[in-house]
């Protein structure tokens, strides 16, 4: 057992030490993001009002969005890194050591996760200042959503990044497929007021599920005309990481024939 | 099982596309040998080094670590092996510390038994003073005394090392070599390592030679030099051509043309120069004489010279070719 949680456990702590030596990983995830909610919040909620978010306003509305985006930046910036280790003869000496494909995938995950649950707590902090009170259960349960929302998307993050040769590359699939991913979530605008056919992207998009579940939490029955009930938007969440979990451990699994790691 | 060599490679081939990168290559490593694999890039040594420490899956062929089939049984390989890489595989921005103990978990070490060993390698390798600094800050001789703490660290029967000094300056490269005999020494290690220069190769105690994916040569280096035979000549020349017919007509002796420069083996070479000199006066501009190094014994092997393989970079890994 230790042969697998001690690799694993290494792994983790190396992700978090990278990251808080790294201030500007820790800038660069946080701010973007946090100045996006503010610019938008204050700009389009003044302008446009979207019949489902006119209930809470719209800068409570998209501080759930914006949260999932601190988590989604944080996790794209840790399994980058993938790619630089790969490049480097990092990863190449995690892989040639005795330890199971599963721990090294589980490790890096979870040190991305971890991280990006830290980094999306630092703004959860701010909720009070925008007027969003937060309980104590309240919080707790916000931590668990979460969590699991960054366990998918740093999950995610690997499965693109194993397969990737360069960080251009990645940008380029972040632009493509990741920031549309968070646009159709129900973050910028609820499912309620969006075109048929996008509301259908939407329905699949499993991240949906994962700002529902932060906005039913956070907003409680204040914001009506969701995509699916909490315990349905957790079972998704928690589908969706293991998914995200098993495809990256079998992509890593697959020992190179032909090709140098 | 006891007695089984450190590595036996049999009949192994491997293609990257339409380029054979091994083509049936079988040796075998004995216990606490320090071999050496010397060829140009591209010669195959990097395709080899990564089918035994497990990253490429072999093609055709086997290759086993002390009786342990590298294909079957990766597991078991890996735990008896320390790997080297030529990629620096430091963490930077770990300190040297850290980037032990992240590899001494990875080999199931923890605790005081894994301080302790942290402590031993890092004070044979001169470094235990800079434990607490970031790899990145380190230089790059200080780097690969790091790096050769780290793969001793689980204490391994085998050490792989991939061009162990590529990119240092010669004195940071005389520092490697003697920790890592001293280490050998120490702990009866056996070490197998690539390179593509020379004088590294001298100080293996034996060496196979590889070109184009084949194993042209293996021997102690200096019965590998030896098997030439006497002394070697290289005669540069306006015309070489017309001069090489010359000289076999004349002395009935086979010279090779490398790279425009006339090549001769020799026995007694010091008394044909002069017959050579004599005989063709004002046709050589200048003649050399000297006793066969590696490199006369890969050009008497492939016919070319090295540095021609070696596309004239140096360190230029053979991903690049790919």
């Amino acid at each position: 057992m230790n042969a697998f949680w001690l690799p694993a456990f290494t792994l983790w702590w190396r992700e978090i030490i990278r990251f808080y030596r790294d201030r500007s990983r820790v800038i660069g995830s946080l701010a973007p993001p946090v100045l996006f909610w503010v610019m938008i919040g204050f700009g389009l909620g003044g302008s446009f009002q979207s019949p489902g978010a006119s209930k809470v306003g719209y800068l409570r509305f998209l501080f759930s969005g914006t949260a999932v985006l601190i988590v989604l930046f944080t996790a794209i910036f840790s399994t980058i890194s993938i790619i630089e280790d790969r490049r480097e003869g990092f990863m190449q000496s995690v892989l040639v050591a005795p330890v199971s494909r599963g721990a090294i995938v589980l490790g890096k995950i979870l040190g991305g996760s971890s991280v990006a649950l830290l980094q999306g707590l630092i703004f959860v902090l701010l909720a009070p200042v925008a007027g969003i009170p937060i309980g104590v259960v309240q919080g707790v349960a916000l931590v668990g959503v979460m969590f699991g929302i960054a366990f998918a998307l740093t999950g995610l993050g690997f499965l693109i990044a194993w397969r990737m040769q360069s960080t251009q590359g990645f940008h380029g699939i972040m632009n493509l497929f990741l920031m549309p991913m968070w646009l159709l979530s129900g973050s910028l605008f609820p499912l309620s007021g969006a075109a048929s056919w996008l509301k259908w992207i939407m329905v699949v998009n499993p991240l949906t599920y994962g700002v529902s579940a932060f906005q039913r939490v956070l907003l409680g029955d204040a914001y009506p005309a969701q995509v699916a009930s909490l315990p349905l938007c957790l079972a998704v969440i928690i589908l969706f990481g293991l998914a995200m979990f098993v495809l990256s451990w079998t992509a890593a699994l697959r020992r190179k024939r032909t090709d140098a790691v | 099982m006891s007695d089984s060599p450190a590595i036996r490679i049999d009949g192994l081939s491997h293609r990257y596309g339409q380029r054979q990168a091994l083509q049936s290559v079988s040796f075998e490593v004995t216990r606490g040998e320090l071999f050496g694999l010397l060829g140009p890039n591209g010669g195959g040594k990097t395709t080899l080094f990564k089918i035994l420490s497990t990253l490429l899956e072999p093609q055709e062929g086997i290759a086993e670590i002390f009786g342990v089939d590298v294909s079957a049984r990766p597991a078991e390989a890996r735990m008896r092996m320390g790997v080297v890489f030529q990629a620096p595989a430091l963490d930077k921005k770990l300190t040297v510390e850290e980037n032990l103990w992240h590899q001494g978990h990875l080999y199931g070490m923890s605790g005081s038994d894994l301080t302790d060993r942290i402590r031993e390698k890092l004070e044979r390798v001169g470094i235990w003073e800079r434990r607490r600094t970031r790899v990145e800050e380190l230089s790059g001789g200080l780097r690969r005394r790091t790096e050769l703490a780290k793969g001793f660290l689980h204490h391994p029967d085998l050490l792989l090392l991939d061009e162990p000094s590529t990119g240092l300056d010669p004195n940071a490269r005389r520092d490697v070599w003697n920790y890592l005999e001293s280490i050998r020494k120490a702990e009866g290690t056996t070490v197998v390592l690539t390179t593509h220069l020379m004088e590294e190769a001298e100080k293996c105690d034996r060496i196979g030679i590889l070109d184009g994916g084949r194993l042209i040569a293996l021997d102690r280096p200096e019965r590998l030099k030896a098997a030439i035979g006497g002394d070697v000549i290289t005669a540069v020349s306006d015309h070489p051509g017309e001069l090489q017919k010359q000289i076999h007509e004349r002395f009935g002796v086979e010279a090779t043309l490398v790279d425009d420069t006339l090549r001769i083996e020799k026995e007694r070479g010091h008394e044909f120069i002069t017959q050579l000199v004599e005989t063709f006066p004002g046709r050589i501009q200048s003649i050399r004489l000297g006793k066969p190094t590696l490199e006369d014994v890969f050009v008497h092997h492939t016919g070319h010279r090295f540095i021609y393989a070696n596309g004239a970079v140096e360190g230029a890994g053979e991903e690049v070719k790919k």
